[in-house]
């Protein structure tokens, strides 16, 4: 492992994702992606009496997935790193601890599954493990009671809100030698730094997020002397419609354009407009579950040589919104590429 | 907001320059859809609640006790149809609509009791109940408490 300019790991070993998993919940398997998820749940509570069961379980499901595809028992992974939204993690704890899997709770808001994806692939490299799992959820109605108001309140959402989707995403990042089958392999890993440009509102959380996202790909740029037309796909999740628009709009002051390269988990997960999800989906399941889905799998088929992911996070709370203050974001990057193209 | 350490990478802009693009790119409600909803569905609702006091007073009833009755009704009506799950897919047409008159105060209510008794009847449902009636009640009474006060010391 090599550092790169000031932020960036570059990787030896190139770990490779061996395997990877998605479970969603109704509304997101009828959205464009729906084939491409393993589990489909058309009951959001899956049956259990709280959302908060229902979204750990939704991780149970994830890596039991995702380890059965690899072919592996839960004692051949040697760390799991994983993350929600609930406060103190409850999905990660509660949903992994039947697993027996040494653990390490990340919180990165949104950019969880970025995080959790590098700080796997980065134990992986440094020789720490050889297997490595990383995952993470959200669930609509576990993330509204708790950020938002009761389900069965009479309100309006405003047009720049983003819909929390219910969804589960794990992905398992092993040494090269051990996953001959899988194409694909993790090149770079860029963790993103708190940007906060004094957006205050928590339904706007794309317009907050932006200047994160563009910071951490800025330095990744800078760091690799690339350009963005250099990727087939800059994935960034989940920034929805005005956080795009905002990031591609930071992006053109910098004398780049990311049109037709920058697409976002919040907006490739539903019908926008049909599925009324008004600025697009968020929540950490959101990327987690397009990235362990389409894209890794197209990736793998080498229809994706070179692709981006960055994960991004608003940093608020509850309380914080209530005292007025403005929201921090973060933004981590991860490169992924097909491991039978020459790498940059 | 803590004033940042400017790193070389970080989008070169200021946050006042930031919020206003920020608010270029972010569309604002449609009022020209949801004012007339919300007039139209307020409207609809004070207008049964006439209804409702005619046909009270017709059966009867005393002109106070009438209009008693008409807000028990329309409380009564919004937590069934609230318990019931329709009540959030009316609001999202109706917003103020349907959030200004008495129908909102209880569906304000009945929600988070609704949503919240996976954490017990105790803790859950009846310290919750309040979560969003809480201050209307509070600033509420004592705004007729105010109001009662001016009207005994000059009424």
């Amino acid at each position: 492992m090599e550092r790169i300019g000031t932020d960036t790991l570059r990787f030896s070993k190139r770990p490779a994702v061996l395997s990877w998993a998605s479970v969603v919940g109704d509304k997101e398997s009828q959205g464009p992606l729906g084939k491409y998820f393993d589990i489909c749940h058309p009951d959001p509570s899956l049956g259990m009496e709280s959302w908060e069961k229902a979204e750990s379980h939704l991780q149970t499901e994830a890596v039991e997935k995702a380890l059965q595809k690899g072919g592996l028992e839960p004692e051949n992974v040697q760390y799991i790193f994983a993350g929600d939204l609930l406060n103190q993690c409850i999905s990660s704890t509660f949903g992994l601890r039947g697993l027996g899997i040494p653990f390490l709770g990340q919180y990165g808001a949104c950019s969880t599954m970025a995080q959790t994806l590098g700080m796997a692939s980065l134990f992986v490299e440094s020789g720490a493990a050889s297997c490595a799992a990383a995952v993470t959820s959200s669930h609509f109605c576990s993330a509204e009671r708790q950020f938002r108001l009761p389900l069965e309140y009479g309100g309006q959402r405003t047009p720049t809100a983003q819909w929390t989707a219910t969804a589960s995403g794990c992905a398992i990042v092993t040494v090269p030698e051990k996953a001959p089958s899988s194409g694909v392999r993790i090149r770079d890993v860029c963790f993103g730094r708190i940007t906060d440009l004094g957006i205050r509102d928590a339904n706007n959380m794309g317009a907050a997020m932006a200047p994160a996202a563009a910071s951490t790909l800025l330095s990744y740029l800078r760091d690799t002397q690339t350009r963005p037309q250099d990727y087939d796909l800059i994935l960034t999740g989940d920034l929805g419609k005005v956080g795009s628009d905002l990031l591609q709009q930071l992006l053109r002051r910098e004398g780049m354009d990311l049109s037709g390269i920058q697409n976002d988990g919040g907006l490739m997960l539903y019908h926008r407009q049909e599925q009324d999800v008004h600025a697009g989906g968020s929540g950490c399941g959101c990327s987690a579950a397009v990235l362990c889905s389409l894209v890794l799998r197209r990736l793998q088929a080498g229809e994706l040589k070179q692709v981006l992911f960055i994960g991004t996070g608003a940093l608020l709370s509850p309380t914080s919104t209530q005292q007025g203050e403005t929201i921090p974001s973060i933004a981590h990057l991860v490169a992924l590429e097909n491991s039978r193209q020459s790498s940059l | 907001m803590q004033k940042q350490k400017n790193h070389s990478s970080a989008p070169n802009i200021t946050p006042k320059e930031y919020g206003e693009l920020a608010k270029k790119a972010s569309p604002p409600s449609p009022s020209f859809k949801t004012i007339p909803l919300a007039f139209l569905f307020g409207g609809s609702i004070c207008c049964l609640g006439e209804a409702l006091a005619n046909l009270y007073l017709a059966m009867g009833f005393p002109e106070p006790d009438a209009r008693g009755l008409v807000s028990i009704t329309l409380i009564g009506t919004s937590a069934l149809l609230t318990a019931l799950g329709f009540y959030d897919d009316i609001a999202k047409l109706a917003g103020a609509g349907t959030l200004v008159p008495i129908t909102g105060f209880a569906n304000s209510v009945v929600s988070p009791a609704l949503e919240f008794k996976s954490e017990g009847f105790i803790a859950g449902l009846g310290g919750k109940m309040f979560v969003i009636a809480g201050p209307v009640l509070v600033y509420g009474i004592n705004a007729a408490a105010v109001y009662g006060l001016v009207l005994w010391i000059f009424g």
